[in-house]
């Protein structure tokens, strides 16, 4: 097949219908499906706010003359009359991975057009969210009205660190939100059959792919911020 | 119609292709149970108190094994061209500069306020 990569054009309309066939027309230099492209090139410019977001942190965490937090006294829970140190932290990371396996089982039951299957495992990533959020919200009530944690300030150390603290969790719960809507529009979508009359299950792939980014990034957070 | 004539499209835009149909559920639990247990490590280099740079060096080599298996496994892009692996993967690392500079400047930061400090009482 002569000129593959122009012969499309040829059959393009010189109007804005034109201009969108030919910037989503999936002929390009990365051989995988514009969705997929697309939904990564997004993933990368978050990494680039998170990755702001964290070193901003370092950067003020290194100037403070008052020590920071001790975040394994700040975040511990106190259960049967003994306080853990990060034990709803170790919940919510293992609730977050959890959720990432079943998505990544869904993908894959998605490919084999498995319907029921498919929207099931995404539904179950969904409620994992939903369980997050729930803790996130637990854990910040906690904070701001027992420890009195505030933005501007603290009763365990530098100043900082509830501004950082809420920037970055807060942030980031607002992806996992975000994600359970599109995770559950994604699933009542795959039960309805929408997917098997387009015979396409990619778009499962390229939510699975915003769903792993969340867990990624809270990897981060784990280790940087709550265990550094 | 012709083969010549029939509009062109790429072979990656029919999914049946693509090498991700073909990974057993087994690897997925398998990289689950990776992720459980080094999250476990990260968690025990916290609950057994190792300090200082010991500290810092497992948190750190622990959350980029699991960021790889994220990325690699769960994300597919261990089977991706690497045209595409390297258009993603390596604009991140610019943030390493990012991270140098602004630890520079962190560092100073704190040395002027200390001796701000020392002056002032």
């Amino acid at each position: 097949m002569p000129n593959n990569h122009v012969s499309h054009a040829d059959h393009v309309p010189d109007n804005l219908k034109g201009l969108v066939a030919d910037w989503s027309s999936d002929v390009q230099a990365f051989k995988v499906r514009w969705s997929k492209a697309m939904m990564w090139i997004f993933l990368v410019s978050d990494t680039f706010i998170f990755g702001s977001f964290l070193s901003a942190y370092m950067a003020v965490r290194l100037t403070t003359i008052e020590p920071w937090p001790n975040t394994s006294e700040v975040f511990a829970l106190h259960v049967g009359g003994s306080d853990i140190p990060l034990l709803l932290i170790a919940i919510m990371t293992f609730i977050l991975i959890s959720s990432s396996g079943t998505m990544a089982m869904a993908v894959t039951s998605g490919y084999k057009k498995q319907r029921v299957k498919t929207g099931v495992l995404i539904l179950l990533t969904a409620l994992g969210g939903v369980g997050f959020v729930g803790m996130q919200i637990f854990e910040w009530s906690k904070l701001i009205l027992e420890e009195g944690i505030r933005p501007w300030g603290n009763e365990f150390g530098a100043d900082q660190f509830g501004g950082f603290f809420f920037m970055i969790t807060g942030f980031h719960g607002l992806h996992v939100s975000i994600g359970v809507v599109y995770l559950t529009t994604i699933a009542v979508r795959v039960l309805q059959g929408r997917y098997d009359r387009l015979d396409d299950y990619q778009i499962v792939e390229v939510a699975g792919l915003y769903w792993h980014f969340v867990d990624l990034v809270w990897i981060f957070i784990f280790a940087f911020f709550y265990l550094w | 119609m012709s083969q010549e004539e029939k509009p062109f499209k790429h072979p990656s835009f029919y999914p049946g292709d693509a090498p991700e149909t073909e990974h057993p559920f087994s690897l997925y639990i398998s990289v689950w149970i990776l992720l459980f247990v080094l999250s476990g490590f990260s968690y025990g280099v916290d609950y057994a108190e190792v300090e200082g740079y010991l500290r810092w060096f497992l948190v750190t080599i622990f959350a980029f094994l699991k960021a790889g298996l994220v990325v690699g496994v769960f994300m597919h892009m261990a089977w991706e061209r690497m045209a595409f692996l390297y258009a993603i993967c390596l604009p991140p690392l610019f943030l390493l500069a990012l991270v140098g500079i602004l630890s520079v400047e962190g560092t100073w930061v704190f040395h002027v306020r200390s001796l701000f400090m020392t002056l002032t009482g």
